[in-house]
């Protein structure tokens, strides 16, 4: 069994609350607990139905403003599968949160409602599923229900959104044509409409292959941790904790430990406690290496052959997240996985208009949610892949020094 | 390429073992809190997996209550030593008496509430800058919402609003004086998923979540230990029943669930058959509002 993580992108109005209300129920991950609770609060409801968007309701701080502040997160598995959904409210100004929730998806499903078509706020999110490189897109056409389930309308919005999936250059996108309030194509194939002949989402979601997500080429890991147990008989035991990023480290391979560039072999590599031949991403492990050097957190061990971009200086996408708005020439920190360096951020070339993709001048500051091309000058050396090779070596966050804040999601170009 | 292939457990195992290490990296002082219970004993195994062969780097703490089961802390006491881990143990009713609080009432009266006291206090006396707790986001609503690394404020309260965005594998645990930071690596497990897991990795636990012979009352169509803490009325009948526990909290809100399982495998066997959620089958304490954790939670809770 392995794990798919997901997001689902679009607003309450496209029925985004009650598809994941619908796919917990249908696959029976909700309980009866859950579901009395349920009951409790529909008593209002003159039809007697059950509102599955009740299952994915959030904070009583949100209840009484009616607002979704943060994105949720929900479990559920099949005997196929386990599922992450990351649930992220839709609207403009939740660009921060939607790129939380996507950072780690394999896959986004983006709901249409049948009865609009693709809109500004699709536009959008696809913007967004293209610039963090989501892999799988899920074109969910929902509420076919109220346009009498025409097989018309959904071949119509699928050419439509095909012409927004080349634009941004989405490669693996399938639609399936559903009414996650009566169910239709959820679970079971539907009966009303017999015309489509792809599989249901769930059944979908179960199947896609998402091994090849993983990227076992280029051999990338950063030290977290230096363990030195310093007793009596491991007195000279010093090894390097942390995540294969991507690829597979063998023992007797030659490496590089970069910043600094130095060569040596690699000795030993161990995984909670037991000794292995080779390991591969995304395994927390721990290597030791046949000379003594000096390393320390952030520093990079790759192999020789294949190494990554060493620089101060990076051209990035960045996605501004904080409060206040974006200063250039402020000093921030640069978290680039667990390497910390100080940072300036030079250079603004232009804004990302994320409903239309038009590259806009910067006449004033960059405010919250917005997306710019910029520079990005280190105080020390990253070494780096760009967003696009290796999602996450090349990817990094800033850190406003005196909050303490995380204000900017950056993707190395 | 099978052969390079994480199943489920494998990645949320790496994941959780890569959290511990940020925690490790970037805190100066963290403390683990330990409850006696499966969430929080998975999370010492990892603790010891993801530091090996060095000892877990930093101190477990357990707030208690005075409320346990006696089986919860003998084993406590068992696996600290096994582990070879340093136990700190700050109790309630220290708590209680110092800052002259007010013992709960009832029938049942719990010091759950209490526990965030004692809490405080410790992470004061000790200057914990970072608590890391078994917390899973499939427990209820509040805990879904809330970040890997919780950042709170100097009274330990959470602001579901303030939220650091949590991107990619990234953990900025960054806190100014007085704040500390709580840490939940095993925030995407499942109750299931941790089942699985002390299966798979022959994880010892408290007797208590096998099925045992035990004096229960029958309250609210819940199973409550007799114990010294509660207290019993005339209409309380005393029976004999063969119960397991699923979650292992105080006895005066903790319910145990009727079973004949013994082994993992059949406990496993029923859980994945029971209907009903982990927190609605065997906590009392969520019952009193629907926001419960999450009034809890923003006053410095776990």
């Amino acid at each position: 069994m392995d794990l798919l993580r997901f997001i689902t992108a679009g607003s309450v109005d496209d029925g985004k609350s009650t598809l994941i209300g619908r796919l917990l129920y249908d696959s029976k991950n909700i309980l009866i607990d859950q579901l009395e609770a349920l009951e409790r609060s529909t008593k209002n409801r003159t039809d007697g139905s059950v509102d599955l968007a009740l299952l994915t309701d959030g904070l009583r701080a949100e209840r009484e403003q009616g607002i979704t502040i943060d994105i949720a997160y929900r479990y559920f598995s099949t005997p196929k599968r386990k599922f992450i959904i990351a649930d992220a409210p839709g609207h403009v100004q939740y660009t921060r949160n939607m790129i939380t929730g996507a950072s780690n998806a394999n896959l986004i499903i983006i709901l249409i409602d049948a009865r609009q078509g693709v809109v500004e706020q699709t536009r959008r999110h696809s913007i967004i599923a293209s610039l963090l490189k989501i892999r799988h897109i899920v074109v969910a056409i929902n509420k076919m229900d109220l346009v009498e389930y025409s097989q018309d309308i959904f071949n119509n919005i699928a050419i439509e959104y095909s012409e927004v999936a080349k634009q941004l250059d989405l490669k693996d996108v399938t639609y399936v044509p559903i009414s996650a309030l009566n169910g239709d194509n959820i679970v079971e194939r539907s009966e009303n409409m017999n015309w489509y002949e792809g599989k249901p989402l769930l059944e979908f979601l179960e199947d896609i292959r998402i091994d090849d997500d993983i990227n076992l080429t280029d051999a990338r890991f950063q030290v977290q941790y230096v363990i030195r147990p310093q007793t009596e008989e491991l007195h000279d035991y010093r090894g390097y904790a942390g995540k294969v990023i991507s690829g597979i480290y063998k023992k007797g391979d030659k490496v590089k430990i970069l910043p600094q560039n130095i060569d040596t072999t690699i000795s030993k590599l161990e995984v909670g406690g037991t000794e292995r031949d080779d390991v591969f991403a995304p395994q927390a492990v721990v290597i030791q290496l046949s000379d003594d050097i000096d390393i320390s957190r952030g520093d990079s061990i790759v192999k020789m052959e294949n190494p990554p971009q060493i620089t101060n200086e990076l051209e990035v996408l960045l996605c501004w997240m904080g409060d206040k708005p974006l200063q250039p020439g402020n000093r921030y920190l640069l978290q680039h996985n667990s390497r910390l360096v100080r940072a300036v951020v030079r250079n603004i070339e232009y804004k990302l208009d994320v409903n239309t993709l038009q590259q806009r001048p910067v006449d004033e500051s960059v405010k919250l949610n917005e997306v710019v091309k910029a520079t990005i000058k280190t105080a020390a050396s990253l070494a780096y892949d760009s967003y696009e090779k290796l999602n996450e070596n090349g990817s990094a966050v800033l850190i406003d020094e005196t909050s303490n804040s995380t204000v900017a999601a950056v993707m190395f170009q | 390429m099978q052969q390079y292939h994480l199943d489920y457990l494998e990645q949320l195992e790496s994941e959780s073992i890569h959290i511990f290490r940020e925690v490790a990296a970037q805190f100066e002082k963290p403390a683990l809190l330990f409850s006696g219970g499966k969430d929080s004993i998975t999370l010492v195994h990892l603790a010891k997996k993801a530091f090996a062969p060095g000892k877990i780097p930093f101190r477990l703490m357990h707030i208690d209550t005075g409320h346990n089961f006696p089986e919860a802390l003998a084993f406590r006491d068992w696996l600290v030593n096994e582990v070879n881990a340093t136990l700190v143990v700050r109790k309630v009713e220290d708590t209680i008496r110092q800052r002259n609080l007010t013992e709960p009432k009832g029938k049942f009266a719990s010091r759950n509430w209490l526990q965030t006291y004692t809490l405080l206090d410790a992470i004061d006396e000790f200057k914990f800058d970072c608590c890391i707790g078994g917390g899973r986001r499939d427990e209820e609503k509040a805990r879904a919402k809330e970040r890997i690394f919780s950042v709170r404020d100097e009274f330990g309260q959470w602001n579901p609003k303030l939220q650091r965005p949590e991107i990619w594998n990234i953990y900025n645990g960054r806190i100014h004086k007085g704040e500390n930071v709580r840490v939940f690596p095993i925030s995407n497990w499942t109750e299931l998923d941790v089942w699985n897991y002390i299966r798979k990795e022959k994880i010892d636990l408290p007797s208590i979540y096998f099925a045992h012979e035990r004096d229960v009352i029958e309250h609210e169509g819940q199973l409550l230990a007799v114990s010294e803490f509660i207290h019993l009325d005339d209409t309380d009948v005393v029976v004999k029943k063969k119960v397991r526990y699923r979650t292992v909290g105080d006895m005066t809100c903790t319910a145990a669930v009727e079973s004949d399982a013994i082994t993992l495998d059949e406990v496993i066997n029923e859980i994945t058959s029971t209907r009903i959620s982990e927190r609605g089958e065997t906590r009392i304490d969520d019952k009193v509002t629907e926001a419960a954790m999450e009034d809890r939670k923003k006053n410095g809770y776990f």
